[in-house]
């Protein structure tokens, strides 16, 4: 046990020389730092939200609504079908995921069977990775002349992934707009989205613009009834529906349901300033196709009203005075600077292709990251201090390897922190103060057993072998049952507590190569030096 | 150099001798335990009921009864408010309105609360948590718990007898059950970081145990005659400075982090602290008690020394 091969030796001295040079750059500046030639590690720890502040946002994407608008489609796409085969049918109706449809002659029947087949299309996915192509659509004649068409499990999954990863695009391109550095937005489960963003100041402003849809649509406002008729009991028109503006009181507005142009044409919005009043607007641009559309509408209707219609509310409904030719227009509501730039940002950025909630945030003000550094390092600095005076004063000289172990261990601990640029979170930092605590105890049980093995009459160095090598086992049952319960926090935890789980695991990975690999080459090359001590300072 | 030594060598208390005393006191305190959790249950906080929590932090004491009257006249239904830390400090938790399902209703209320503050106090931190969450939290955290507990139970019964890991389980279900019975009587805010104590927990009392069985099971191979009574007593007695060492050591720096370590993981290290105890009590008192219970295999001629 006692016996070190120089090449073992320089093994364990590389390995320690490795750490100190990933440990190495948190203790840097900045400059120092990124100065450093490429080959040296120049990455330090990456600090949690908790300990830098910032926002931690956990969205569910409503695909919900995605799937109701496939069914609408699908339900007219039925009818367009039969009608065009002029197939007579009747009771069209909804039923979960899917449509039934009941065709009444029973002649038809093998016309409709293979029309509404036709329907069906392969689902396009990256997900599926047979070769093997599936239907969108199962057609069934489940009783009679009734034919229910079903949306396949596959092609919802497909369709919820696709509207989770348009979802991701738009948020990073809001997120993105905010200038915030290094946002991570991933995907979380099926259907939900972690947005984590370091250092933000005002969290309000992130959620305001997370939690809009984002959907703009040019309308033109039906004049042959007014809002308030309509408020008050009559029916609108046909083609056409209520809607609010978005300030206070609310007004109400007959538009007409089909969008004049859809938002989806939109390519630039900006700030801008009206010229005679000088209230912040928002410009924006068509593109091409747009552009046309819009002229045509507007050169038609000179002098009447059309709303801008966001979200389902109208946030303008200017008159039109001129045709608007050049594909580009304004909107003057009644905004703020900061309202008009969170508006433009919305629609450079797209509408979201479904409504998405917020579950759960948790924010970090910067002053109270910056209070937990410090009282985590105080805490950390302190409980070091007193783990090593204690194991000096228990062990003497090998207190004091134990405690050249247990710097090497943090050492250690930072440096494969840093190598895996894994988040060091408040938690994470009471996982290292705890360790500290916890990767003596391996030396603990070496030194206990030395002196047990010394006081049944066992010369030293025999003691000290046999100190090593019985307790190993205890050394690796020990640790093994710890580091289950790290794998199972890790497992289970969400930010902060994984943090913990991964110091936690860390730490008992290294303290066993501290306590009972570096340990034991001190006292190694302690006792070359000492010949046959007589005694141990233990 | 004289070395301090906690536990003087030769210590031979008997401990296996009371076990009756110790087997009667657990029992009634993890009874007691049961019944405080019945009767009071958990002072869950958000992360397992939902709900808001702010802490805000201003230039000079808080007088909590005008922070109360302020917030109260947002009608923001149930709100708690309480000093944290520093008497520049406060808690402000927002209930969860009952039948919401996402976190739209606590949004509003933080945007009120932030803007009522905005004039004298820092808005330090915000936390909020949805229903959906938090009942997919309290589920993962059952499980968790459970799970550790499971694995432990697999790994000791493959590594030693199922005699040994029924005494390890249980001797980590009673370490458990009082941590959650204090909890419960003091009522202190359980939350995900509490989830994560226990954890730690299960785990280093099982390293404890783990450490006097494994002297069990060496005794066990080398006294193939003597009175498993006396055998559990030597081993229990020849790891007490062991087991005493690291208890201090670990409690150093958990009294390092519960003093200076932040108001924040201060319900965390208190956890920590009670389970070390706990722990250490448990695997003296109770596991290797237990052993004598369930009677284990004297016959080891045949296995592997390691």
């Amino acid at each position: 046990m006692l016996h070190f091969s120089n090449f073992k030796i320089t093994g364990i001295a590389l390995l320690l020389l490795l750490g100190v040079l990933f440990a190495l750059p948190n203790f840097m500046r900045e400059e120092t730092r990124l100065s450093l030639p490429g080959i040296i590690p120049s990455g330090t720890l990456n600090l949690g939200l908790d300990l830098q502040g910032g926002s931690h946002l956990l969205l569910a994407v409503d695909t919900d609504t995605v799937q109701r608008e496939r069914l609408e489609d699908l339900t007219s796409d039925i009818r367009l079908a039969l009608r065009g085969e002029r197939i007579g049918y009747s009771g069209l109706a909804r039923v979960p995921s899917g449509v039934s449809v009941t065709i009444r002659d029973n002649g038809d029947m093998e016309k409709a069977a293979s029309v509404l087949q036709g329907l069906a299309q392969p689902v396009t996915s990256s997900v599926l990775t047979s070769f093997e192509q599936r239907a969108d659509l199962s057609v069934e004649n489940t009783e009679g002349q009734t034919f229910v068409l079903l949306v396949t499990e596959d092609a919802i999954a497909a369709r919820n992934t696709r509207t989770v990863q348009q979802s991701i695009e738009i948020i990073r391109r809001r997120v993105d707009e905010l200038g915030t550095t290094e946002p991570t937005i991933q995907r979380q489960g099926e259907k939900r989205i972690l947005v984590q963003v370091p250092g933000l100041d005002d969290p309000e402003r992130l959620k305001a613009l997370l939690g809009q849809t984002a959907k703009m649509n040019f309308h033109l406002v039906d004049q042959s009834v007014s809002g308030y008729e309509v408020v008050n009991g009559k029916r609108p028109p046909a083609g056409s529906r209520l809607v609010y503006t978005d300030t206070e009181p609310q007004v109400p507005y007959v538009i007409r349901r089909r969008a004049m142009v859809s938002g989806e044409r939109l390519v630039d919005a900006s700030v801008g300033f009206d010229p005679q009043t000088n209230a912040p607007e928002v410009n924006f641009r068509f593109d091409a196709l747009g552009g046309r559309k819009f002229g045509e509408v507007t050169q038609a209707n000179v002098g009447r009203p059309f709303a801008i219609v966001l979200d389902d509310k109208i946030i303008s409904a200017p008159i039109i005075q001129t045709a608007i030719l050049g594909g580009s227009g304004r909107i003057t509501g009644n905004f703020s600077v900061e309202e008009a730039n969170d508006l433009a940002i919305l629609l450079r950025a797209g509408a979201l292709p479904a409504p998405m909630s917020i579950l759960e945030e948790r924010t970090v003000g910067p002053g109270l990251g910056a209070d937990s550094v410090a009282a985590g390092r105080i805490a950390l600095i302190v409980g070091f201090l007193a783990v090593i005076g204690f194991m000096i004063v228990s062990y003497s000289l090998f207190g004091l390897f134990a405690n050249v172990a247990l710097i090497a261990n943090l050492v250690l601990i930072m440096a494969v922190l840093s190598g895996l640029q894994a988040t060091l979170t408040l938690p994470g930092i009471a996982g290292i103060v705890l360790t500290v605590g916890m990767a003596v105890d391996a030396n603990v049980l070496i030194f206990e057993r030395i002196r047990e093995e010394l006081a049944s009459g066992k010369n030293p160095i025999i003691a000290i072998d046999m100190g090593y090598s019985r307790a190993l086992s205890t050394i690796f049952d020990a640790n093994v049952t710890t580091l289950l319960a790290a794998i199972i926090l890790f497992q289970l935890g969400s930010g902060p507590i994984r943090g913990f789980a991964i110091t936690l695991a860390i730490g008992i990975v290294t303290s066993v190569f501290t306590a009972f690999v570096l340990t034991r080459l001190l006292v190694s090359l302690w006792l070359r030096r000492q010949g046959k001590p007589e005694a141990l300072p233990i | 150099m004289k070395t301090l030594k906690l536990v003087p060598v030769n210590t031979s208390i008997g401990f296996i001798r009371h076990r009756t005393i110790a087997m009667v006191l657990s029992s009634l305190l993890v009874v007691a335990s049961v019944f405080v959790f019945l009767a009071n249950g958990l002072n869950f906080g958000i992360d397992f009921r939902g709900g808001t929590l702010i802490e805000a932090s201003s230039e000079s004491a808080v007088d909590l009864a005008a922070l109360r009257g302020r917030l109260g006249a947002l009608d923001l239904g149930e709100v708690q408010i309480q000093e944290f830390g520093k008497e520049t400090d406060v808690l402000i938790r927002i209930a969860e309105k009952e039948g919401a399902t996402d976190a739209s209703n606590n949004l509003s209320a933080v945007e009120q609360v932030r803007e009522e503050l905005s004039s004298d106090f820092d808005v330090r931190r915000v936390e909020i948590v949805g229903p959906q969450v938090s009942a997919e939290l309290i589920q993962t955290g059952i499980m968790a718990v459970l799970a550790a507990i499971a694995s432990m139970l697999i790994y000791i019964w493959f590594r030693f007898e199922w005699q040994f890991s029924i005494g390890a389980v249980l001797a980590l279900v009673h370490d458990v059950a009082l941590t959650i019975g204090v909890f419960a009587l003091l009522q202190l805010d359980f939350n995900l970081s509490i989830l994560a104590a226990i954890l730690t927990i299960v785990g280093y009392s099982m390293n404890d145990t783990v450490v006097v069985y494994d002297r069990v099971r060496e005794n066990l191979r080398k006294y193939k005659k003597m009175d498993l009574a006396e055998l559990l007593n030597i081993a229990i007695n020849e790891t007490l400075s062991r087991t005493v060492m690291t208890s201090v050591t670990t409690m150093l720096a958990l009294l390092a982090l519960y003093i200076l370590g932040g108001e924040v993981i201060r319900g965390f290290t208190f956890a920590m602290i009670w389970g070390v105890i706990v722990g250490t009590y448990s695997s003296i008192f109770i596991a290797s008690p237990l052993l004598m219970l369930l009677g284990v295999k004297r016959d080891w001629s045949g296995t592997q020394v390691d």
